[in-house]
């Protein structure tokens, strides 16, 4: 049963690390930029959160309607100027920059809040309830709605690439920008849409990130863009749901490599990343078979 | 010949479309040299040449993707040399680019709907880009990428059309398209053509151009070497001003396709 148990907490785990790299992956599946900034801009997400919280007073689970919109408008601002300006240099570019910018930010968060870590306190019932199935599965009511949110999170990005008409653009220009131009479409303006909504979801990983552990300065490189890379590799480059399913399976493995020992959490992660890598480098699901 | 004036044609009014001294350079290379043209609303204004002639990067460069070295593009009086591409289609000018670039991952029907989303208001709509081409309404959910070459020259040519453009620009609509489909494409523009489009179009296959043209330039080189009404200008001369051969009466009419 406790393996079981290890099985569930790596597919809710998963969840979170979605949250993790579907902005990744959006960003490198329409302007080929792999932004390195991409954990800390979700730090800085869940920076943001603590700041909303205790200067407003609004309740810790609604904090998100103001840190999505802030940290959505700062993507868009961030892909019209520094990344943008990079891409105009080619894609290579995007890699010095966005690595310059992670270190920037990391060195301004210590500079402003210091290198001690932080929570956000999501309240007791949601942080350490669960519900147990039996006497060894226990369900955690944060990971379930972290998941949950995940999901929606999904979905929300799926229908809105498929369906509305900035998601055609979005797709357009990723096809084949000067086409697109033609067609009167400006591709910086749907490049920095599709970087607010890269930003927007970091955000709100940044703030589960938050509420399941804690924050620090570093946790945006050493943690998130890690976890990040991972599960969009392991999922397939450019697929959404690929990092879904990237997520999961690196949860599992971290949770089941915890199981044989506690010490081996991580390289168990890296050990099924690796054998990807190596059975099958192109992911687990192909963008041809997502559509 | 040149600098004819405006016998014969449409209007002698302001040109919808006036290039002026046009010189582009790719790098070292001067692949425009000073060329001016103008284009009358309701023209069908051809622009013929061999390979490298500078045919497509003049087109490209009346369509924002190339920026001139000096000249300038006039648009309905404005003045758009400085206009990005997307500017300058949501005020009209449209092009149907050099192999057929859709967007591949797209279904049909989002690629005509990507080019109804800055579309001028006009009398182009879906629904009519289906009933001129019937076939297309069946497979609109199949993937752009999967149809044949000239499957998709239809559907850029519908996308395009969308947008209600003042002028269409066409570029090589023949390249890498087998003759029998070149015909078909070429024998439905006129019924495209009848809703009073201004055209300039680009065309190595010199017998396509002057089959819908009311129009001809030849360029070489980066020049202009004729000017003038299909009707006013001898199968020898076009040679010659294709070629760049002085007096090359003697090369068979056939032989300006390629």
């Amino acid at each position: 049963m406790a393996w079981v148990n290890a099985i569930i907490q790596g597919v809710l785990t998963g969840g979170l690390y979605a949250l993790f790299a579907c902005g990744l992956s959006l960003m490198f599946g329409v302007m080929k930029v792999v932004n390195l900034a991409h954990g800390d801009l979700a730090v800085v997400g869940g920076y943001v959160a603590i700041f909303v919280i205790t200067v407003t007073h609004v309740p810790v689970l609604w904090s998100f309607l103001i840190v999505v919109p802030v940290m959505a408008v700062v993507g868009y601002a961030l892909q019209r100027t520094v990344i943008q300006s990079a891409l105009n240099r080619g894609v290579l570019t995007t890699l010095i920059v966005t690595l310059g910018l992670s270190l920037v930010i990391e060195n301004g968060l210590l500079q402003f809040f210091t290198a001690n870590s932080r929570g956000i306190g999501a309240g007791m019932t949601l942080v350490t309830g669960s519900f147990s199935l039996g006497s060894q599965i226990e369900l955690p009511y944060l990971l379930l709605l972290i998941s949950a949110v995940a999901v929606a999170v999904l979905l929300g990005l799926q229908w809105f690439l498929s369906r509305s008409s900035y998601g055609r653009l979005i797709r357009a220009v990723a096809d084949d920008q000067e086409a697109a131009q033609l067609s009167g479409a400006d591709y910086r303006h749907v490049f920095g849409i599709a970087a607010a909504l890269a930003l927007g979801t970091a955000a709100l990983g940044g703030v589960a990130y938050g509420m399941y552990s804690n924050l620090d300065p570093t946790a945006g490189t050493d943690t998130i863009l890690l976890f990040a890379f991972v599960a969009v590799v392991i999922g397939g480059l450019g697929s959404l749901w690929g990092t879904l399913l990237g997520g999961m399976v690196l949860g599992i493995a971290q949770q089941i490599g915890a199981q044989i020992n506690i010490s081996d959490e991580l390289l168990a992660g890296y050990l099924v990343f690796l054998l990807v890598l190596i059975l099958r480098p192109q992911g687990l699901v192909t963008r041809r078979a997502q559509s | 010949m040149t600098t004819a004036a405006n016998d014969g044609r449409p209007d002698n009014g302001t040109p919808l479309l006036e290039v002026a001294d046009l010189t582009v350079h790719h790098g070292q290379l001067r692949a425009l040299d000073a060329i001016s043209l103008r284009v009358y609303s309701g023209e069908v204004y051809a622009i013929i040449g061999a390979n490298g002639a500078g045919k497509s990067t003049l087109l490209r460069t009346i369509a924002g993707l190339h920026q001139p070295t000096s000249g300038s593009v006039r648009f309905d009086g404005a003045d758009v040399t400085g206009l990005r591409p997307e500017r300058r289609a949501r005020r009209g000018i449209v092009m149907v680019p050099e192999g057929r670039r859709l967007f591949g991952s797209l279904s049909v029907e989002e690629n005509l709907k990507v080019g109804a989303t800055y579309a001028r208001p006009g009398p182009w709509t879906i629904e009519r880009v289906y009933e001129t081409f019937d076939w297309m309404r069946a497979r609109r959910s199949q993937r752009a990428g999967q149809l044949s070459g000239g499957e998709q020259q239809t559907v850029a040519i519908g996308r395009a059309l969308i947008a209600n453009p003042r002028v269409l620009l066409l570029d090589e609509l023949s390249l890498g398209l087998a003759p029998v489909v070149v015909q078909r494409i070429y024998g439905m523009l006129p019924q495209i053509l009848a809703s009073g489009l201004t055209v300039l179009l680009v065309e190595q296959d010199v017998s396509q151009a002057l089959r819908i043209a009311s129009h001809l330039q030849c360029l070489l080189e980066g020049r202009t070497t004729l000017e003038g009404r299909p009707a006013d200008v001898t199968a020898e001369q076009v040679e010659a001003a294709y070629f760049g051969l002085a007096g090359a009466a003697a090369v068979p009419g056939e032989g300006s396709e390629s």
